[in-house]
C-alpha cells in the first residue's frame, strides 16, 4: 500500500463530506429523530406505550442510523462516480493497487458510520427526556459492536454500490433497505417474534438484526436480547463475507 | 532519458459487453450462437487482435482509426484499466499488467471522455490529483497554479466544475494528467469537441511537453492532428494494424498519392479498362458506379476521363480529386472513409 495515496483519498472524502456537511446530517438525523420522537415520546407520553420502550427503541435507532448511514455514504458516491462518467477513474489511476481505494472507501464510510451512531445516541438522549435507562458500564465491549456494525454497514455499502446502476437506486431503497429496517429488530426485540417462528428465523439473516440486538444487549441489556457473544460472532462473519465479496465486485468494477 | 512504450501480440477478447470506454461500432463479432448447445457463451467480441507496437522514448505516436477499431483497448491494456486476454503490454521497463502501480506512476491519462470529479472544483482536483502521487504541498500549489493559467482556466478555478463546458473540461482533464508531469502521456481523442482555437492551444502544449522528453500516444480519427503533431502513425482496423510509418511515409506509400473518386451512370469492366490505361493511373477499383482512381496527378487527368466514361458509354455524374493524405491512406487500406 502507498501511504501517502491512500491518506490523500481519505482526505479528498472527508473534504466532499465536509462541504456537504449540512444535507449529509439532515439525511442521517431527521428520519432517526423523528421515529424517536413519535415513538419514544409522543406514544409514551400518551400513555399507548408502556415508559421503559424508551430504552429499548433507543439503541434499535442508533443501529439503524449507523447502517444506514455507513451503506449510503458508501454506496451513493460509488454509484454515481461508477455510472457512465466514471469520476473514479482519477483515482484507479492513482499509484496504489486499486483495491486499496475499495479500502480507503470502507473506511471512510466506518468514520461516517460511528459519527452517525454518537451523533444520534446524543439526540435521541435529548428528545426520550427523562427515563431512558441506557448505561455505559462495559465501554469496551459497546466500542467493539459499534465498531463492528460500522464495518458492516461500511463493507455492505461496498458491496451494494457496485452492484446496483444509477437507474435502481429507488428500487434498492425500497427492495433492500426498507425491509432490512423493518425486520431489523430496531422497533421491537427479536424475542418479540416468538410468536412468528418461521420469520423469526428468517429475520437472521438480516445483518441489521445483529446491530439492533447488540446494541440493546450493551447499552441497555435489562431488555430481552440476543447474547452479545452470538451477536459479535454474526458480526464478525458479516464482515468478512461483505469485505471480501465487496472488494471482489469492486475489483470487477474497475477493471474490464 | 524518456520511457518508451511497447506491445507484443496483445488481443482483448471482451465476453460480456464491452465497457463504453471501448466504443461500440465495429467490432468483429464472431457469434458462436450457431455451434454446440453446450457452449455456454452466447458471444465474444475480438477488440485488439494481436496488436505488436513500438514507440520510441520521448516520440509523439499517434493511433489512427474508426470509432472501435481497438484504439481507446490498447490504451485501455497500457494504463492498468483493460486486462489483456493475451499478448505483452510494457511501459519502460515495467509489465503493464503486472506492475500496475510502477507503470501508473510513469503514466498521465487523458479519457475519451471528460472524467472529472464531479464533487470539486478545478483547483482541488489539480491539487487533490497532485496529492494521490504523493507531491509535496508547496510543489502542488505551484503547479497548479501554473496549470490553470496555462490552460486558461484561472478566472473559473474555483467554481466547481459540473457548470464547465465541454471543452473547458476537456482542458481540465489534460492539465489534470500532467499535474505529477508523467514521462508517458495518453491522450484518447484529445481535441474531440474543442473549439479550432482551443485545438490549436492544446496542439502547442503537447508539442512544449514532448520538448521535455515526454513520450506522448495520442489516438485520433482526425487525419489533419495526426499529420500535425505525430513523429510516427499506425493506423488501425478492427483490432490490427494495417499500416505503420511516418506521415510521409505512409502516404507515400499510396500507389499513385492521388485520389480521384468518380460516380458514373453506369459502372463496367469496359470502363475500367479504358481507365487503367490512362497515363500515369496506378491502380483502379470499381464497385458499382463507384469508381476510385490512384494516380500520381489530379487536374491533368481530369479531360481523359472525361473522355473515357464517354467512350464507355455512360455519363459522368460527380469528380472529386484529393491530394495525398492520410485520408486517402486509411481509404487504401481499409475500403472505408474514417468517418463512415
Amino acid at each position: 500500500m502507498n501511504a501517502k495515496t491512500f491518506f490523500a483519498m481519505l482526505a479528498r472524502d472527508a473534504h466532499v463530506a465536509r462541504r456537504n456537511i449540512w444535507a449529509l446530517l439532515t439525511q442521517t438525523m431527521l428520519q432517526p429523530l423523528l421515529f424517536t420522537f413519535v415513538f419514544g415520546r409522543v406514544m409514551t407520553g400518551s400513555g399507548m406505550m408502556p415508559a421503559s420502550y424508551k430504552g429499548m427503541l433507543a439503541p434499535g435507532i442508533m443501529g439503524m442510523s449507523m447502517v444506514m448511514t455507513g451503506i449510503q455514504a458508501v454506496s451513493m458516491p460509488l454509484i454515481a462516480e461508477f455510472q457512465f462518467t466514471r469520476e473514479i477513474e482519477d483515482r484507479l489511476l492513482a499509484p496504489m493497487r486499486i483495491e486499496w481505494l475499495a479500502v480507503e472507501k470502507i473506511l471512510a464510510g466506518v468514520v461516517q458510520a460511528l459519527i452517525a451512531g454518537g451523533v444520534v445516541m446524543g439526540a435521541a438522549w435529548l428528545v426520550l427526556g427523562a427515563g431512558v435507562g441506557l448505561n455505559f458500564d462495559r465501554p469496551l465491549l459497546f466500542g467493539a459492536v459499534m465498531l463492528l456494525v460500522a464495518l458492516f454497514s461500511a463493507a455492505g455499502g461496498l458491496m451494494l454500490g457496485c452492484s446496483v446502476g444509477q437507474t435502481q437506486i429507488g428500487l434498492m431503497f425500497s427492495l433492500v433497505l426498507a425491509p432490512m429496517i423493518f425486520f431489523g429488530c430496531v422497533y421491537y426485540p427479536w424475542s418479540a417474534l416468538n410468536n412468528f417462528p418461521i420469520l423469526q428465523k428468517m429475520v437472521l439473516l438480516n445483518p441489521l438484526v445483529y446491530a439492533s440486538e447488540g446494541l440493546r444487549g450493551t447499552l441497555a441489556p435489562q431488555y430481552p436480547h440476543i447474547s452479545t457473544a452470538a451477536v459479535a460472532g454474526a458480526l464478525v462473519g458479516f464482515d468478512a463475507l461483505l469485505i471480501v465479496g465487496g472488494l471482489k465486485k469492486f475489483y470487477g468494477k474497475a477493471v474490464s | 532519458m524518456g520511457v518508451g512504450i511497447s506491445t507484443r501480440h496483445l488481443r482483448k477478447v471482451y465476453t460480456s459487453p464491452p465497457p463504453m470506454a471501448a466504443g461500440s461500432a465495429g467490432f468483429s463479432m464472431m457469434g458462436m450462437r450457431g455451434s454446440a448447445p453446450k457452449t455456454k457463451k452466447t458471444f465474444e467480441i475480438v477488440a485488439l487482435d494481436g496488436i505488436s507496437l513500438t514507440i520510441r522514448p520521448g516520440e509523439i505516436f499517434g493511433l489512427l482509426g474508426p470509432n472501435g477499431a481497438g484504439k481507446s483497448t490498447t490504451i485501455g491494456i497500457l494504463t492498468t484499466r483493460v486486462r489483456p486476454t493475451s499478448g505483452e503490454a510494457r511501459i519502460g521497463d515495467f509489465d503493464v499488467w503486472r506492475q500496475q502501480v510502477e507503470t501508473k506512476r510513469l503514466i498521465g491519462v487523458v479519457q475519451q471522455r471528460p472524467n472529472l470529479d464531479f464533487s470539486l472544483t478545478a483547483r482541488e482536483i489539480l491539487l487533490f490529483h497532485g496529492a494521490y502521487y504523493g507531491i509535496a504541498s508547496a510543489e502542488r500549489t505551484r503547479r497548479t497554479q501554473a496549470l490553470l493559467e496555462r490552460f486558461q482556466l484561472k478566472a473559473r478555478a474555483d467554481e466547481m466544475v459540473r457548470g464547465y463546458s465541454g471543452g473547458m473540461m476537456q482542458r481540465l482533464s489534460i492539465a489534470r494528467a500532467m499535474v505529477h508531469e508523467p514521462e508517458v502521456l495518453f491522450l484518447d481523442e484529445p481535441s474531440t469537441g474543442l473549439d479550432p482555437q482551443t485545438k490549436l492551444l492544446l496542439w502547442e502544449i503537447i508539442r512544449e511537453y514532448n520538448a521535455r522528453g515526454k513520450t506522448i500516444l495520442l489516438t485520433t480519427h482526425n487525419m489533419d492532428e495526426a499529420d500535425a503533431l505525430c513523429e510516427r502513425i499506425a493506423i488501425v482496423d478492427h483490432g490490427r494494424v494495417i499500416a505503420e510509418g511516418t506521415p510521409a511515409e505512409l502516404k507515400a506509400s499510396i500507389p499513385g498519392g492521388y485520389l480521384v473518386r468518380l460516380h458514373v451512370g453506369q459502372g463496367s469492366p469496359e470502363l475500367v479498362e479504358r481507365l487503367q490505361r490512362l497515363p500515369g493511373v496506378t491502380e483502379v477499383r470499381a464497385e458499382g458506379n463507384a469508381v476510385d482512381l490512384y494516380a500520381d496527378r489530379g487536374g491533368p487527368l481530369i479531360g481523359a476521363i472525361v473522355n473515357a466514361v464517354g467512350e464507355s458509354g455512360t455519363e459522368l455524374c460527380d469528380v472529386h480529386i484529393s491530394e495525398p493524405s492520410l485520408e486517402n491512406l486509411f481509404l487504401h487500406h481499409t475500403g472505408r472513409s474514417l468517418r463512415q
